[in-house]
């Protein structure tokens, strides 16, 4: 069958919905009430028409929600949740046990600030303070790419037995309308197979215990043997990237995406939906004869390192572009780049440029200004500072 | 056999795997936990006065190991191997057959 996409005009969480009904999901436990989004609305609204056969459970809790998805997931179900900001946070214990118990999960987190004060506008540190639990990280872009990145992200997570959460920014992405190219059921179907689980607790003739207890002699094999899933990750993201670029046009085989990087002096690093920005503000700069590239990280987890060494060994600086920040050191994404770097001898210029935190709007003249500020830098070899709060009213 | 599990107690043995390959790839159950002597646990243990005990079997019902089990004379006795003393049993006795002695090890 040939692939024709079926067009609709859908928000970032339609999209998401849209996804978890065509990975035939069979369970779905999530909290219903705020900082719910309308992913789960539109999940109960897919089970009340009787367009899908899924097992809704609603809970108490976002922490509760995580517990139902491992249970039902160690059944050996394709599960699926979603949830946003202090939502996620509650249900951190729980992220641990799913990587823990090696749990094909799949998760739409949708990016709003962590109070106080209040605010439900996009920022990325919601997900970044769950860096550590062993889940992989996909920020999409766009709601293609939260459509795309649920789909692909169930044949990763379940070849390499790791939970995966796939983010999208609030509102800009979240609650925004746009053409959608969705995927025919069959296809869908051809390119996700049904879940082989690792092991189930229905196999009645084999019974084993999960969530037991492991002394000092046994506990540290098993977090080696997540971190192996981890690299493995890594080849299998790019292999299920390019496979699912054949089918259906739309190619994820590299990690970072970039563009203009042959002959740019620095690029813009950053993640989720401010780098579709960006990359409309590239295209305008090298108009005006600025040498500058983008490279968007759409994988946080696994770090692509290998990736980021290629980009920093073709350039002279990096602006980091972090809707996020890590009290008491520097954005996320700056710090894990510069890890990155150090061992290799690799070591572009880098500055960390603090952007759109609670949601502040970041535009094309924002990244024109910082364009401008980071060719300084470049041209001089020397940081004025480290970190930018670039929006920051003086 | 004058214990609990029998046969299965008899033949469980503990899995040391050697190397990290040897482990499951999720921390899943390899075997029973039978091996674990959570006996050697205890400070005070459960002795049974026969001459007391109806029994009612709540001793039995309440062990939450479980480590109480019922001979074929319809008496119960303790499992010594996996009661960790806990005191459910004693406490929970209506006619105070089981009394709590400390134990020197």
């Amino acid at each position: 069958m040939e692939y024709n996409p079926i067009k609709k005009v859908v928000s970032g969480n339609y999209a998401a919905a849209y996804a978890a009904l065509h990975a035939r999901v069979q369970v779905v436990a999530a909290y219903p009430i705020t900082p719910q989004t309308s992913i789960i609305e539109k999940i109960a609204e897919f089970i009340a028409n009787g367009e899908a056969d899924i097992q809704y459970i609603p809970v108490e809790s976002e922490h509760s929600a995580m517990a139902a998805c491992i249970g039902a997931s160690a059944t050996g179900a394709r599960v699926f949740t979603a949830t946003s900001a202090q939502g996620l946070a509650l249900m951190h214990e729980m992220l641990h046990w799913a990587a823990g118990s090696r749990l094909p999960i799949v998760m739409v987190n949708v990016n709003r600030a962590m109070a106080p004060p209040w605010s439900v506008w996009d920022d990325q540190t919601d997900s970044l303070s769950q860096r550590d639990t062993g889940w992989m990280q996909f920020y999409a872009e766009n709601n293609q790419e939260v459509y795309d990145g649920v789909l692909m992200a169930y044949k990763v997570a379940e070849t390499v037995n790791i939970p995966t959460m796939i983010i999208e920014s609030a509102f800009i992405l979240s609650h925004t309308y746009e053409v959608v190219n969705m995927i025919p059921q069959e296809l869908v179907d051809e390119f996700l197979p049904p879940r082989k689980p690792l092991y189930t607790l229905t196999d009645f003739e084999n019974p084993i215990a999960v969530g037991a207890l492991a002394t000092p002699a046994d506990y540290y094999e098993f977090r080696y043997k997540i971190a192996k899933a981890h690299e493995e990750a890594k080849k299998v993201i790019k292999s299920v990237g390019k496979e699912f670029g054949e089918r259906f046009g739309r190619d994820y085989s590299k990690m970072i995406e970039t563009g203009y990087i042959e002959d740019a002096d620095f690029v813009f690093m950053g993640m989720g939906s401010l780098m579709g920005t960006v990359k409309e503000a590239v295209d305008l700069l090298r108009k005006e004869g600025y040498k500058v590239g983008y490279a968007k990280v759409r994988w946080f987890r696994p770090f692509p390192k290998e990736e980021l060494l290629e980009i920093a060994e073709s350039v002279k600086g990096i602006a980091v572009l972090d809707r996020n920040f890590s009290f008491g050191q520097e954005g996320i994404l700056f710090t894990e780049a510069k890890g990155a770097l150090y061992n290799t001898g690799v070591r572009p210029i880098m500055k960390d440029y603090i952007v759109g935190l609670g949601g502040r709007d970041f535009t094309v003249r924002d990244v024109k200004a910082i364009a401008e500020d980071m060719k300084k830098v470049v041209e001089s070899g020397k940081l004025d500072k480290e970190i930018e709060w670039y929006h920051l009213k003086r | 056999m004058n214990t609990l599990f029998g046969k299965a107690k008899e033949e469980a043995k503990p899995i040391t795997p050697k190397s990290v390959d040897e482990y499951p790839e999720a921390p899943v159950s390899l075997g029973i936990t039978l091996v674990n002597f959570t006996g050697d646990w205890r400070t005070f243990m459960p002795v049974i006065d026969e001459s007391k005990c109806v029994k009612c079997y709540i001793c039995w019902k309440y062990c939450p190991e479980p480590a109480i089990y019922i001979k074929e004379d319809g008496f119960v006795a303790i499992d010594y191997d996996y009661c960790k003393g806990c005191g459910i049993c004693a406490n929970e006795c209506p006619t105070k057959a089981i009394t709590m002695v400390r134990e020197e090890k």
